[in-house]
């Protein structure tokens, strides 16, 4: 099953490295990736993001020597000294591999977790379903090392940083970690995810695959933070699954990358569990940013939340997918999805498709979705008020996002992305009023 | 949970009920061979007695649909459909030219009394006698369609007087050639879609309507559709053009025999409206379903589609479907007119093994342009039904709105309902608000009417009442009345 044929199915960029596999798992994930493809706009679920962007490339496995002060640069910029991310555990990764001279010692880390490198353990690529995912696929098929964290039963993990920085070289090069996190019954862990590359010659692909797994009555909280470099190309696919009594709670803030995808699919497997999908996007230039979701509800008195928030300025396009499934047995489902998108350029655009599939009676699901410019009323109020037009726009715009990072629950994680948002904002509207 | 339970069993035992318009009517039929190829299109052609250039568009559409492919992504499933294995054309065999309705065949005639059709201007409102000679006052024209040929018009010369043309399609082609060519095809490509490509290429009849420059139409329009013979499909083609500053109100309402196979239906349907012009397109569906183990019933594979061309002009689709096997059906607005209004009002009801996958298009063009869309879906038994609607703000639709409100009521744990918006936006101005819920009826809902000595029944019939009562409202007076009976008989004693 080794003999693809990429070139008409989109694999091209890649085709060097799908070509031979010693074990079983990859054999596999190149096999059904070589069925498949890369998905095009007539696949329903990536109707609105085209992948065309990757075709631009041959994509090099990256080196494993990078240059360390430059890396240090990053570090500071995205961990300033004495800031609130400073003191916390932390993970890092570089270029997918993880580095542990740049990561806490292991002793560090919180009683009852451990930590080790994924790649080589036994369960690596059965969570995730390659045949169902290309990318997932792809992931397996090419995925050299990632982090594996498992939380000991009734084991408070605290905060831990997941750090993935990319070093560009004078190509363009693709890394594919794969992480696992796997809270015990009674557990909890706030994960902070943190991607960011470096501005550099090379553009890179970052593809990582992340799969949870919350046992009984345990709690994850999940904070991404994606500031890729400008001509990144940033796909993330998350898998949770949720037992009774079990939370998962996410939010992604999407700020960098030229073409963007966060992608989770959350099961609730058990009763009375809770998820939440929550995030929100800053996009400018020409960048595509794209929120999609498939939340199954699986069993009986589980509840689901999704708010998510778009602004888009210059020629952004900004695109959300929202699936809420509730399967016969999920009664006294309640679900709710909130999608909102601003609009602050005339040639910006959103694209969305919240979807309800419910097969269960008794239950309460809704959603809602609106998309428009700022509201002139509330721009007149803060005018009459005394307050410049530029300040006042700034200050909607801030508000209609914070508001949806005010669901984070950690304030440490609140603080962050308050901070990465706030500086975001500035550059950004100061860079669409320059231009226009 | 004893009320609930209790309209669990009667939902199951509605299987049982018969559907109330099943039966066939025996008349001599005029039946192509079975099977589809350039021959049938030119037979369909000749017995049409039609020009060349439609000759050519239908081999031209035939052409186009070989080299598509049936579509897929709606959530409906049916056993793959053999094209070749159905008569394209048959015709109630004609005595030359009835003059009036006492020349119909009466045995068709019975037929229409039997489903309540007003083709009589007697019955059309019950129990109202009018005397002859004051045909004029009353408002509803019919154009009855019997398979494929219209069989009986009336109100001609009334219609006539006022400009409006109202004719079956075939007609239209012989008396207004110029018209039909120029609009025909204008709105629906004939390659639009497979289903529309396969109506192109051989639609027998359907209604064509064209009202003039400032002339408000005097009555309802009213065309009824229905499918008879064994294994013939139904293609039928509606047109209507409504000039500048003129409106219509149009009525089309199904029923169809009880059989054991599956038919297919594939209509397509066009509106034009100019400037300041306003088309009321009414529907109340209800073909076959099949029976309670999902045999037999219906295919409804239709187009329809709508062109606000003009500035200030109005398209409103609103729609009861209660019927057919598989619904797949998606009225949709084209807003190009500045300040143009689309709207759709839908009700879906889908019961033991129904799967109704339909809503709404509104794609906005022009700047000021509104849409409104309000859908109602209701699913009972094993019956799965999907609201599936896409608004499209383009770049120029400045200012342009749209509100979208689909509620689902699930009646009974055996069903699905589904909702499937798709929104995308172009214009910073244009403003975009969706709303959807999925629920049962509340137990406190049932507990407060039952309190107050409504049956159960009453009370569930009060509550879908209200839940629908959005749609109904904008039926025409005449349709609301069948559309609430349809209501009740297709929930019959679940909601009944």
């Amino acid at each position: 099953m080794n003999a693809i044929t990429p070139s008409d199915r989109g694999l091209a960029p890649f085709e060097a490295r799908l070509s031979s596999f010693q074990d079983a798992t990859r054999k596999a994930a190149a096999g059904d990736l070589a069925l498949t493809g890369l998905p095009g706009p007539r696949v329903e679920a990536w109707h609105y993001t085209s992948l065309r962007a990757l075709n631009s490339y041959i994509f090099n496995e990256p080196d494993t020597c990078f240059n360390e002060s430059a890396v240090q640069v990053i570090l500071r910029s995205l961990i300033p000294q004495s800031g609130c991310l400073e003191p916390l555990p932390r993970l890092v990764l570089v270029n997918g591999r993880v580095v542990p001279a740049l990561s806490s010692p292991a002793a560090s880390l919180p009683e009852g977790v451990t930590f080790s490198a994924f790649s080589g353990s036994p369960d690596f690529g059965m969570q995730a379903s390659p045949q169902r995912d290309p990318l997932v696929a792809l992931n397996t098929a090419l995925a050299v090392d990632g982090i594996k964290l498992v939380v000991e039963p009734r084991v408070k993990a605290g905060r831990i940083l997941l750090i993935s920085l990319a070093m560009s070289s004078s190509g363009a090069i693709s890394f594919h970690p794969r992480h696992s996190v796997t809270l015990g019954e009674g557990a909890s862990l706030t994960l902070i995810e943190i991607a960011a590359g470096s501005e550099g010659p090379g553009a890179y692909f970052h593809n990582p695959v992340l799969s949870c797994s919350v046992a009984e009555g345990a709690h994850l909280e999940h904070i991404k933070l994606q500031r890729e470099a400008a001509d990144a190309i940033h796909l993330a696919t998350v898998y949770a699954d949720i037992a009774s009594h079990a939370t998962y709670e996410s939010f992604t803030l999407g700020l960098g990358a030229v073409l963007a995808r966060h992608e989770v699919h959350a099961t609730l497997r058990g009763s009375h569990a809770g998820v939440h999908v929550n995030g929100a996007q800053l996009l400018g230039s020409g960048q595509v940013g794209d929120i999609t979701s498939v939340i199954t509800h699986g069993a009986p008195d589980c509840i689901s939340r999704q708010t998510v928030r778009n602004v888009l300025t210059d020629r952004a396009r900004a695109v959300f997918q929202g699936k809420v499934l509730v399967e016969r047995v999920a009664q006294k489902t309640d679900g709710y999805q909130m999608n909102q998108a601003l609009l602050l350029s005339p040639t910006a655009g959103i694209d969305a498709k919240p979807e309800l599939e419910i097969y269960a009676d008794d239950v309460k699901c809704s959603h809602g979705a609106t998309v428009g410019a700022l509201d002139e009323e509330q721009l007149f109020y803060l005018r009459s008020r005394g307050i410049p037009d530029a300040g006042a726009r700034q200050m909607l715009v801030e508000a209609f996002l914070t508001e949806a990072a005010d669901l984070v629950q950690d304030e440490v994680a609140h603080a962050a992305l308050g901070t990465a948002l706030t500086e975001a904002l500035v550059s950004r509207i100061a860079a669409w009023e320059n231009a226009s | 949970m004893p009320a609930i339970t209790e309209t669990r069993e009667q939902v199951e035992k509605l299987g049982q009920s018969s559907y109330k318009w099943g039966f066939e009517t025996d008349i001599e039929m005029d039946v192509a061979p079975k099977g589809l190829n350039e021959e049938t299109i030119r037979l369909i052609s000749a017995r049409k007695e039609e020009p060349e250039w439609l000759l050519e568009w239908r081999l031209a559409a035939y052409k186009a649909w070989l080299t598509m492919t049936e579509p897929s992504w709606a959530k409906v499933v049916y056993p793959p459909i053999d094209y070749q294995d159905a008569h394209y054309y048959a015709a109630p065999r004609k005595k030359p030219g009835p003059k009036s309705l006492d020349e119909v065949d009466p045995e068709l005639l019975r037929t229409y009394e039997k489903l309540g059709i007003p083709l009589h201007e007697q019955a059309l409102l019950a129990g109202v006698e009018v005397p002859e000679g004051e045909e004029a006052r009353l408002p509803v024209a019919v154009d009855a369609v019997f398979d494929s040929v219209s069989v009986a018009t009336t109100f001609r010369k009334t219609l006539s007087e006022a400009g409006v043309i109202f004719s079956p399609i075939s007609e239209a082609v012989r008396d207004h050639p110029d018209l039909v060519r120029k609009y025909l095809g204008s709105v629906v490509p004939a390659g639009d879609n497979f289903y529309a490509a396969l109506n192109s290429a051989v639609f027998t009849d359907g209604s064509f309507v064209f009202v003039p420059k400032g002339v408000r139409c005097p009555m309802e329009l009213s065309t009824y559709f229905r499918i008879n013979a064994r294994n013939t499909g139904q293609f039928e083609r509606t047109l209507i053009i409504v000039e500048d500053g003129a409106s219509v109100s149009y009525l089309e309402g199904c029923t169809a025999p009880m059989r054991d196979e599956n038919q297919l239906h594939a209509a397509v349907v066009e509106l034009v409206a100019m400037e300041d012009a306003t088309i009321k397109y009414s529907t109340v569906q209800n073909w076959y379903p099949g029976d309670e183990n999902g045999l037999g019933g219906i295919y409804n594979f239709v187009t329809k589609r709508g062109a606000c061309r003009g500035a200030r002009s109005k398209i409103s689709w609103t729609q009861v479907e209660t019927g057919s096997a598989i619904t797949w059906k998606y009225p949709s607005c084209i807003l190009q007119g500045e300040g143009s209004v689309g709207e759709f009002y839908s009700v879906a009801v889908t019961n033991n093994h129904q799967q109704a996958d339909t809503g709404t298009k509104m794609i906005h063009i022009g700047r000021n342009t509104r849409s409104t869309i309000i859908a109602k879906t209701i699913s009972a038994g094993k019956s799965d039904s999907t609201y599936r609607g896409l608004v499209r703000m383009l770049p120029k639709a400045s200012n342009a709105r749209n509100f979208t409100q689909c509620d689902s009521l699930l009646i009974g744990d055996q069903c699905g309902a589904h909702t499937v918006p798709y929104i995308e936006n172009r214009n910073m101005s244009a403003r975009i608000e969706h709303e959807a819920t999925t629920s049962k009826i509340s137990e406190d809902q049932m507990f407060y009417c039952r309190q107050r000595g409504l049956s159960q029944e009453d009370a569930v019939g009060l509550i879908v009442n209200g839940f629908c009562k959005d749609v109904l409202k904008e039926l025409p007076m005449e349709f609301a009345v069948e559309a609430q009976k349809l209501l009740q008989i297709s929930l019959e004693g679940s909601v009944g």
